[in-house]
C-alpha cells in the first residue's frame, strides 16, 4: 500500500513542473492550449493527492503500523474517530494535508476564471504549483509520510492524548484551508503584476478569494480558540502564543485588504497598497505554516523536525524579496489614479481601518517574533509576555471597533458634514446610555471594559439605524410590508448590509471578551469530599469522587486506561445550578520500563474540563486528583511486583476502587467568567453577514439591474 | 493651502505619528521583555526584583504539592545546576518529572518564585526511536 | 497486491496523461475554416481582456451609482452633494458605455454571448 503512496508524491512533482513549465510557456508565446494544459496540471495534482491521502487515511483506519507515522501516532486503542484525525497530528501527514488542501482550492479557483484572466491565471497556476512542488520536495526528501518498517510492529504508540477532543477534527483542516486559500491571492496579485493587468476585472475575482481565506481562517482561529477554552486545562481561550499569533496575522492583513480593495475599485487608489497587502498575506501564511513545525519560538504547539527550518526560511525569503523585486518593478502602472476627495468621506475611514488593522498587526508581529529579534540585537533571546501585548491590542481594538460605527453614518466619496453630524445622535445616545447604566452598576474602575461596551454600543446604535434608515426608504419606494421590505433591501444591497453585518458580530464578540476577561472570577483550591468554597457569587460543593477503568468504560471516549474525577454540586444563592464532572484520564505509557501497572498510567495525563455554559455567564472547572498518595502508590507498586505483564488492569481495578473509598483531597480550578458564549456567537454572526455580502446576485437580477441602469444612464445623460 | 500641501502635511503627520508609537512599541518590548536563560546562566546572572525566563527539564523526585503551590526544581537539558521554583498557578496537562518546561520566575532569597500562570511545558518530542529492523526510508 | 497497486499506479498514470494533455490533443486537431491566425488570435485575446475589464468597470460604476442614491435615501448626503456626485458618475458610466460599443464595434462580436458565461460577481 505504501508502494501506492510512495509512487504518487513523484508523481505529483513531475506534474507541478510541467505545469510550471506548460503555463509559462503557454503565456510568453500566447499558445492557450499550453496555459490550459498548465491548468489541468493543477486538477491533476489534485486527483493524484487525493489518492495518496486517502492511501494514508486508510492505513491510519486499518491500523496499519508498517507506516512509521501511524505507528507514531495510532495505536488499536485509539478510538476510530482520533485515528482518522491522527493523519495530520504528525509532521508528514500535515505536508500532505497542507499540499491536498492547497491542490483541492487551487483546482477551484482556477476552475472559476478559466475562461477570463488567462494571462493573470496561467502565471498563478505556475506560481500556486511552485508552492505544491515545494510541500511535496519536503515530504520526498525530508519527511516523507509513506516511509516503512520491516516488519511492521504488533501495536502503535497512540495518538497524543492532549489531542484527543473532537476539536481536532475540524481545526486543523480549517486553519491549513484558510492558509492554503491565502496563496491564492498571493498567486493572483503576483500574476497580476507580472501580466501587468491590475483592473477591474482582476478585483473582482480576487475579492472571491480573498475573501474565501479569510472566512476560512477566521473559522479556523474561532474554533482553536473554543478548543483551548471548552477542552484544555488551563480555561483562556487566547494566550498570544507564537502559533495564534501566527495564524492572527494573515487574518488581520486579509481584513484590511478587503477593505482598501474598495477603494482601489471606486477610485483607482492605493494599487501599490493592495497588492503589497496581498502579497503579505500570503507570506505571513506562509510563516504561521512555518512556525507551527519549526520549534524556533516557543510555543505549546510545537511539532519539533527543525530541519524543516531551513527551506522554509529560503521559501520566506524568496516570497519577500520577489514581492518586493515585482511591486517596484511595475511601479509605473501601480500609480493611483485618483485621490482621497475628503477626509470625511467612507473612504478615508476605510483608510483608517486598514491604518488600524496593519498597525495591529505590526504590534503582533513584534511580539511574537521578539525572542528572534532581542537575539539579534543583544544576543539574549527574551520574550514579551500578554501583558505587553494586552497594552497596545487592547486601545487598537477599541479604535477598530469605533471606526467600524462611524464608517456606516458616512457617504461615499464625501459626505455632508450636516448631515453627519446629524446622524451621529442616536449612536452616541446609546453609548451615552451604556455608559450611564454602567455607571450606576458600580464598574466605573473597570475602564477599559467599559470603553469598550460603549464602543459596542455605539457600533449597535449606527448599525440599527442604518437598517431602520434603508427599510424605511425601500418601503417609502416600493410600497412593500416591514418584513419583505428588510428582506429585499438586503438582498439588493448584499455588500453593504452584510458588512454591516460583520461589524455588529465583531461588536458583539468584543463585548463577550471583555466581559470575560475584566470581570472574571477565578479561584484554585484544594478541596477534600464534602466540602464547598465560593467563587463570585457561586457555591461549589465536592459532592463525590468518580473513578473508572479500562478504555472501554472511559466517559469522555478518548481510550484512557484510568479515569478519576470528581461530581460537583454549583449552586447560586441556595438554588442548584449546575452538576459539574470534571476528571483527569491517565493513558498508557507502552514503557514496560514503568511497571507493570506504571505503564498504564505511565503515559500522558490529559484534564478533561466540565463547564456549565450560559447566555450570561460560563461556569468552568478542571480537576487535578491526586493518585500520588501512600495508599494509592502502594497499590501500585505491589502490582508491578507481583501481576503478570498483561494483567496489570487488576491493580487499577483495586486502585480505584480505594479512591473512591478514601479520597484524597484534590486541586480545583474553578472561573466563572460572563458573556462567554457571545464571543461564539458573535463568531457566527460574522461568518453570516460574510457570506451574506459575498452571495452572488442570480445572474436574472444582474441582467435587470445591468439593462435598467443602463437605460437610466442614457437618460441621466440627456437631461444633463 | 491648496490640496496638494494639505496632502503632504497629512501625509507627514500620519508618518510622525507611525513612527513615534512605533518607537514606544519598540522601546517597551525590550524593557519587558524577560531573558530566556538555563538554570546555569540564570544562577550566574539572576537580579532580585527582575522577571527571567527559564527553560530547562524538571528534576526527578523534586515535584512536591504544598496546598495550592507546586515546588519542584529545573536544570539544565544537559544536567548541572538545579534551581528550586515555587510556582502557583494552572499546570499545564503535560507538565511531569523529565519533561522540558519554561517559566517566568523572580528571584527572592536563595529561592526563585514563578509567576502567576506562566508556567508552559513543551509537549513530549513526537519522534520516537526506531524499532530494531528493516527500516525503508524515502 | 503487487498486481492491484501497479494497475491503480497504471490507472493513475493514464488519467493525468489524459488530462493534462487534453487541450494540447484539441489544438493539434485540423484547422477548422476561418481560424485566425497567431496575431489575429493575439488581438482578439486582448480584446476579450479589454471587454471583460470593461464590463466589470460597468458593473463596479452602476454599483456606485446605487450606492449613491441608497445614501441619499439613508440620509447622508444631501441633495445637492448627490446631485452632484451623481451626475459625476452618470458621466463616467457613458464613458465605459462609449468604449465597450466602440470595442464591440472593432471586433464585430456580440457583447451578449459574455453574459452566457458563468461569471463571479463583483
Amino acid at each position: 500500500m505504501a508502494d501506492l503512496g510512495r509512487i504518487c508524491l513523484p508523481l505529483a512533482l513531475l506534474i507541478c513542473v510541467y505545469g510550471i513549465g506548460a503555463s509559462i510557456y503557454g503565456v510568453r508565446s500566447g499558445r492557450i492550449e499550453f496555459s490550459d494544459s498548465g491548468r489541468r496540471a493543477v486538477y491533476a495534482l489534485a486527483i493524484v493527492l487525493s489518492v495518496a491521502f486517502a492511501v494514508l487515511e486508510i492505513a491510519f483506519l486499518r491500523n496499519d503500523f508498517a507506516f512509521n507515522t501511524v505507528a507514531d501516532t495510532s495505536s488499536r486503542t485509539t478510538p476510530t474517530f482520533y485515528r482518522a484525525a491522527a493523519v495530520w497530528s504528525s509532521q508528514e501527514g500535515s505536508l500532505l494535508l497542507w499540499a491536498w488542501l492547497l491542490s483541492l482550492w487551487s483546482s477551484l479557483a482556477l476552475f472559476l476564471v478559466r475562461r477570463r484572466m488567462r494571462d493573470i491565471a496561467a502565471y498563478a497556476t505556475a506560481i500556486l504549483l511552485g508552492f505544491g512542488a515545494f510541500f511535496i520536495s519536503l515530504m520526498i526528501f525530508y519527511a516523507s509520510p509513506f516511509s516503512t518498517t520491516n516488519p511492521a510492529p504488533a501495536e502503535g504508540v497512540g495518538l497524543d492524548p492532549l489531542l484527543r477532543f473532537p476539536t481536532m477534527m475540524i481545526h486543523p483542516p480549517m486553519l491549513y484551508s484558510g492558509y492554503t486559500l491565502c496563496t491564492i491571492p498571493l498567486a493572483f496579485g503576483m500574476g497580476a503584476l507580472l501580466a501587468r493587468r491590475v483592473d477591474a476585472d482582476w478585483i473582482k475575482a480576487i475579492r472571491r478569494f480573498a475573501f474565501a481565506a479569510w472566512l476560512f481562517l477566521g473559522i479556523g482561529i474561532l474554533l482553536g480558540a473554543r478548543w483551548s477554552y471548552a477542552e484544555l486545562g488551563w480555561g483562556g481561550y487566547w494566550g498570544w502564543d507564537a502559533v495564534e499569533n501566527a495564524s492572527l496575522m494573515p487574518w488581520l492583513t486579509g481584513t484590511a485588504f478587503l477593505h482598501s480593495l474598495m477603494i482601489q475599485e471606486k477610485r483607482g487608489m492605493l494599487k501599490v497598497w493592495n497588492v503589497s497587502l496581498v502579497l503579505a498575506t500570503g507570506t505571513l501564511a506562509i510563516m504561521g505554516t512555518f512556525l507551527v513545525r519549526s520549534g524556533i519560538l516557543n510555543s505549546i504547539h510545537a511539532f519539533g523536525g527543525a530541519t524543516l527550518g531551513v527551506p522554509f526560511v529560503a521559501l520566506i525569503g524568496v516570497l519577500i524579496a520577489g514581492s518586493i523585486y515585482l511591486v517596484v518593478l511595475r511601479r509605473e502602472m501601480l500609480r493611483s489614479q485618483h485621490r482621497l476627495d475628503s477626509l470625511l468621506s467612507r473612504e478615508a475611514i476605510f483608510l483608517g481601518n486598514n491604518i488600524v488593522l496593519v498597525a495591529l498587526c505590526f504590534v503582533i508581529f513584534w511580539g511574537t517574533y521578539f525572542p528572534l529579534i532581542s537575539e539579534a540585537f543583544t544576543g539574549t533571546e527574551a520574550s514579551v509576555g500578554p501583558p505587553w501585548f494586552d497594552r497596545y491590542t487592547v486601545p487598537l481594538a477599541l479604535l477598530l471597533v469605533l471606526l467600524s460605527g462611524i464608517g456606516p453614518v458616512i457617504a461615499w466619496r464625501r459626505a455632508t458634514f450636516a448631515n453627519a453630524r446629524r446622524n451621529f445622535a442616536a449612536p452616541l445616545l446609546s453609548a451615552l446610555v451604556t455608559l450611564i447604566v454602567l455607571l450606576a452598576a458600580g464598574v466605573a474602575h473597570k475602564t477599559l471594559a467599559i470603553a469598550m461596551f460603549c464602543c459596542a454600543a455605539f457600533v449597535l446604535g449606527s448599525i440599527g439605524q442604518e437598517f431602520f434608515r434603508g427599510t424605511r426608504a425601500r418601503r417609502a419606494m416600493a410600497g412593500e410590508p416591514l418584513p419583505l421590505a428588510l428582506v429585499a433591501l438586503v438582498r439588493r444591497n448584499r455588500r453593504r448590509y452584510g458588512g454591516y453585518v460583520v461589524h455588529l458580530g465583531i461588536a458583539v464578540l468584543f463585548v463577550g471578551v471583555a466581559a470575560s476577561s475584566s470581570f472574571q472570577h477565578a479561584v484554585e483550591q484544594r478541596l477534600s469530599v464534602g466540602s464547598s468554597t465560593h467563587v463570585g457569587k457561586y457555591t461549589v460543593r465536592y459532592v463525590r469522587p468518580t473513578a473508572t477503568i479500562t478504555p472501554k468504560n472511559d466517559a469522555v471516549h478518548t481510550g484512557s486506561t484510568l479515569n478519576v474525577g470528581a461530581v460537583l454540586d454549583v449552586s447560586k444563592g441556595g438554588r442548584h445550578v449546575a452538576t459539574l464532572r470534571p476528571s483527569e484520564g491517565f493513558y498508557d505509557s507502552g514503557e514496560p520500563a514503568q511497571g507493570t501497572v506504571g505503564h498504564l498510567i505511565g503515559g500522558q495525563a490529559v484534564s478533561h474540563i466540565s463547564m456549565s455554559a450560559g447566555v450570561t455567564r460560563d461556569v468552568w472547572t478542571a480537576i487535578a486528583p491526586d493518585i500520588s498518595t501512600p495508599a494509592l502508590q502502594r497499590i501500585i507498586t505491589i502490582g508491578n511486583r507481583t501481576l503478570p505483564a498483561d494483567q496489570g488492569v487488576v491493580a487499577l481495578a483495586v486502585l480505584a476502587r480505594e479512591y473512591l473509598k478514601n479520597p484524597p483531597a484534590a486541586q480545583f480550578h474553578f472561573i466563572v467568567s460572563p458573556l462567554v458564549m457571545w464571543i461564539w456567537i458573535g463568531g457566527l454572526i460574522v461568518l453570516g453577514g460574510g457570506l451574506i455580502a459575498i452571495w452572488p446576485t442570480p445572474s436574472a437580477v444582474r441582467r435587470r439591474v445591468t439593462m435598467r441602469s443602463r437605460a437610466r444612464a442614457a437618460h441621466g445623460l440627456a437631461r444633463a | 493651502m491648496n490640496p496638494s500641501r494639505k496632502r503632504t502635511v497629512r501625509l507627514v503627520v500620519a508618518l510622525s505619528a507611525a513612527v513615534l508609537l512605533a518607537s514606544a512599541l519598540i522601546y517597551t518590548s525590550f524593557s519587558a521583555a524577560s531573558p530566556a536563560l538555563s538554570p546555569t546562566q540564570l544562577v550566574r546572572q539572576a537580579q532580585p526584583g527582575r522577571s527571567y525566563q527559564v527553560t530547562g527539564t524538571v528534576v526527578h523526585g523534586s515535584v512536591r504539592h504544598a496546598g495550592n503551590e507546586l515546588d519542584f526544581s529545573v536544570a539544565d537539558r544537559a544536567g548541572g545546576t538545579a534551581i528550586p521554583v515555587d510556582y502557583t498557578g494552572t499546570v499545564p496537562d503535560p507538565f511531569r518529572e523529565g519533561r522540558e518546561v519554561i517559566v517566568t520566575v523572580q528571584k527572592h532569597g536563595g529561592h526563585y518564585v514563578g509567576e502567576r500562570d506562566s508556567l508552559i511545558t513543551k509537549c513530549p518530542s513526537k519522534y520516537k526511536t526506531a524499532p530494531a529492523g528493516e527500516k525503508q526510508n524515502y | 497486491m503487487e498486481i492491484v497497486i501497479a494497475l491503480v499506479a497504471g490507472l493513475l498514470l493514464a488519467v493525468v496523461v489524459a488530462v493534462i494533455s487534453a487541450p494540447l490533443r484539441d489544438a493539434g486537431r485540423p484547422m477548422s475554416d476561418g481560424e485566425q491566425t497567431q496575431e489575429a488570435s493575439q488581438q482578439s485575446r486582448e480584446d476579450g481582456y479589454e471587454h471583460a475589464e470593461l464590463e466589470a468597470a460597468r458593473e463596479t460604476k452602476y454599483r456606485e451609482i446605487r450606492d449613491a442614491e441608497l445614501d441619499l435615501r439613508t440620509g447622508k448626503l444631501s441633495h445637492e452633494d448627490y446631485e452632484a456626485i451623481d451626475s459625476g458618475l452618470r458621466g463616467e458610466a457613458l464613458e465605459i458605455l462609449d468604449r465597450l460599443e466602440a470595442l464591440d464595434g472593432r471586433s464585430g462580436a456580440s457583447s451578449e454571448h459574455d453574459k452566457a458565461k458563468p461569471e463571479l460577481e463583483g
